[in-house]
C-alpha cells in the first residue's frame, strides 16, 4: 500500500490529467503517463496547493516522474529545500 | 510603382531609455536595462525585469488625455510621435495605415480595478476601464492624434504580436494599397496579477536573461513601445527622406503543434518563406535578430530551425538576441527588433547577445557574444515566435 503522499500526489496528478487514479503507480514516469512539459507546470501547481509548499524552478526541473515529486514534496514538508 | 518599402522613421520608448538614440547608444554598447523590478509589493520566484525607468506621462499628455491611456497606449503614442518626427512628416498622408502590435492590453489598468472590486470590497469599477484595457487603445489613440482615417488595426498574435503588424503594413504599402503606414508595437506588463502568472509558467530567470548561453535559465520580461514609418521608397525618395532601410520580405507560419513547446518546423517555414517574399537566397543574409528568448526550450529549437533554412551559411551568419538587453517586451518585441536590426544595418554595427557566459553546443551559432561588432552589412532578418505557435518574421535591407 503506497504511503500517504505517494497517494495524494498520485490524486493530484489523476486530477490535473484527467485520468482514472489506477492508471498512475508509484513509480510511473510523466513520459509514460504522457505528461508534457506544460501538463508538468500544471501538476507543480496543484502540487503546492494539496501540501501547502513552494517548489523552486530549479526542484520543479527534476521532478520528471511520480517518485521524484513524492520525494521532493516529502523533503519540502521535513523543511529542507527539494 | 516599384514595390519598394522604406523605413524613413523610428521611435522607441524601452528599458534601455526614452526615445531611439537612448535604445540604439546602449544595443551598440552592448549594455543591458534588466535590473531589478520597481512597484511590485508581493514576493515573486523572479525579481528582475526590463522596465520603463523614469516615466513621467505629465511630459507627453494633459492630465485629462492621461486619464483615458494605459501606460502601454501612452507608450504607443510616444513612439509614433518619435517615429513620425524622425520621418520628418508634419502630418500623414490621407491614405495612411496604423498596424499595432499588442497581446495583453491595459492588464496594468485592469489589475488595478480588479482589485479595488475584489479585495477592496468597491463595488464600482471607473467607466474609462473598458477603453484604456483594450488591445487596440494604442492603435487608436495614434489614429486621432495625427487624423489618419485610412485602415488602422491592432494585431495580438502574444509574442509575434508585432512582426506580424509590421508585416501586414509592409504589404499594404508594397501593394499600394496605402501610402504610408505606422507599424509596431506597444505593451505595459508589469502588474502583479500578470508576473504572477508567468512565475506560474516557470520560464522566467530569476537572475538576468542570457540567450544561447549554457546556463541560460530563462526569460526576463520586458515593456515599452516600437513604431516605424514605412513608406513607398520611390515616394520616399521624391520627397527628400532619409531611408534607414527597407523591409524586402515578410513570412509567417503557424507550427500547429503545441500551445507552448517550440518547434523548429514552423519557424523554418516562416523564414523560408520571407526569404521568398523577399525574393532573396538565404545566403544573402548576414545577421538575424533571434527571437531568443533565452528560455531553455526556445533557443536550441531556434537554433535547429536557423540550420534548417541557411545550411553551411548559417555558420557565417551573426545571430544576436537583444532581448538580453531589452527584456522581452511581448506584443511589442518584434517592433523594438525591428528597430535594432533597422539600425544595425544604418549605422554598420551589429548589437551583441549580452550577458552571455558559456557556450552551449546545442546553441552553436556565432551569436555576437557580449560585444558589438562593427560590419556594414546589407541584409537582415528579424524572428519572432510566439506561443500558440505562431511565427513571423521579418527580412530588411539596407538603404542603397
Amino acid at each position: 500500500m503506497p504511503d500517504d503522499i505517494t497517494q495524494r500526489v498520485i490524486a493530484v496528478i489523476a486530477k490535473t490529467q484527467r485520468l482514472d487514479p489506477s492508471a498512475i503507480q508509484p513509480e510511473s514516469t510523466f513520459a509514460e503517463l504522457k505528461i508534457d512539459s506544460l501538463d508538468g507546470i500544471n501538476i507543480l501547481f496543484a502540487l503546492e496547493e494539496e501540501f501547502k509548499v513552494s517548489i523552486p524552478d530549479d526542484a520543479a526541473k527534476k521532478i520528471t516522474s511520480v517518485k521524484e515529486a513524492v520525494d521532493g514534496i516529502s523533503q519540502l514538508l521535513a523543511g529542507g529545500t527539494a | 510603382m516599384t514595390g519598394r518599402v522604406a523605413i524613413t522613421g523610428m521611435g522607441a520608448i524601452s528599458a534601455l531609455g526614452r526615445t531611439r538614440e537612448e535604445f540604439w547608444d546602449a544595443l551598440a554598447a552592448g549594455r543591458s536595462g534588466i535590473a531589478k523590478l520597481e512597484g511590485i509589493s508581493a514576493p515573486l520566484r523572479f525579481s528582475n525585469g526590463a522596465q520603463v525607468r523614469g516615466y513621467d506621462p505629465a511630459a507627453h499628455f494633459d492630465a485629462k488625455e492621461a486619464d483615458l491611456l494605459d501606460r502601454f497606449a501612452q507608450f504607443g503614442a510616444i513612439a509614433a510621435r518619435e517615429a513620425i518626427a524622425h520621418a520628418g512628416l508634419r502630418g500623414l498622408p490621407a491614405q495612411t495605415a496604423i498596424v499595432t502590435g499588442c497581446s495583453v492590453g491595459g492588464i496594468g489598468t485592469e489589475d488595478g480595478q480588479f482589485e479595488e472590486l475584489y479585495a477592496r470590497n468597491n463595488p464600482r469599477i471607473a467607466p474609462m476601464t473598458i477603453p484604456r484595457i483594450m488591445a487596440n487603445a494604442a492603435a487608436s489613440r495614434i489614429s486621432t492624434e495625427w487624423g489618419v482615417g485610412g485602415p488602422v488595426y491592432n494585431v495580438s498574435t502574444a509574442c509575434a504580436s508585432s512582426n506580424h503588424a509590421i508585416g501586414q503594413a509592409f504589404w499594404m504599402v508594397r501593394s499600394g494599397a496605402v501610402d504610408c503606414a505606422i507599424a509596431g508595437g506597444s505593451e505595459a506588463i508589469f502588474s502583479l496579477g500578470f508576473l504572477k502568472a508567468w512565475e506560474a509558467l516557470r520560464v522566467v530567470s530569476p537572475d538576468t536573461c542570457r540567450p544561447f548561453s549554457k546556463d541560460r535559465r530563462g526569460m526576463i520580461l520586458g515593456e515599452g513601445a516600437g513604431m516605424l514609418v514605412l513608406e513607398p521608397l520611390e515616394a520616399a525618395r521624391a520627397r527628400g527622406a532619409r531611408v534607414y532601410a527597407e523591409i524586402a520580405g515578410f513570412g509567417m507560419s503557424s507550427d500547429a503543434h503545441h500551445i507552448t513547446q517550440p518547434s523548429s518546423d514552423g519557424p523554418a517555414r516562416a523564414m523560408t518563406a520571407a526569404l521568398g517574399d523577399a525574393n532573396t537566397p538565404p545566403e544573402a543574409i548576414s545577421y538575424i535578430n533571434a527571437h531568443g528568448t533565452g528560455t531553455p526550450a526556445n533557443d536550441p529549437v531556434e537554433t535547429a530551425a536557423i540550420h534548417t533554412v541557411f545550411g553551411a551559411h548559417a555558420g557565417r551568419l551573426g545571430v544576436s538576441s537583444t532581448k538580453s538587453m531589452h527584456g522581452h517586451a511581448l506584443g511589442a518585441a518584434g517592433a523594438l527588433e525591428a528597430i535594432a536590426t533597422t539600425l544595425a544595418l544604418d549605422r554598420g554595427v551589429l548589437p551583441p547577445t549580452a550577458n552571455f557566459t558559456e557556450r552551449d553546443p546545442q546553441c552553436d551559432l556565432d551569436v555576437i557574444p557580449n560585444t558589438p561588432r562593427a560590419e556594414q552589412i546589407e541584409w537582415a532578418m528579424s524572428n519572432s515566435f510566439a506561443f500558440g505557435g505562431l511565427n513571423a518574421v521579418l527580412v530588411f535591407r539596407r538603404a542603397a
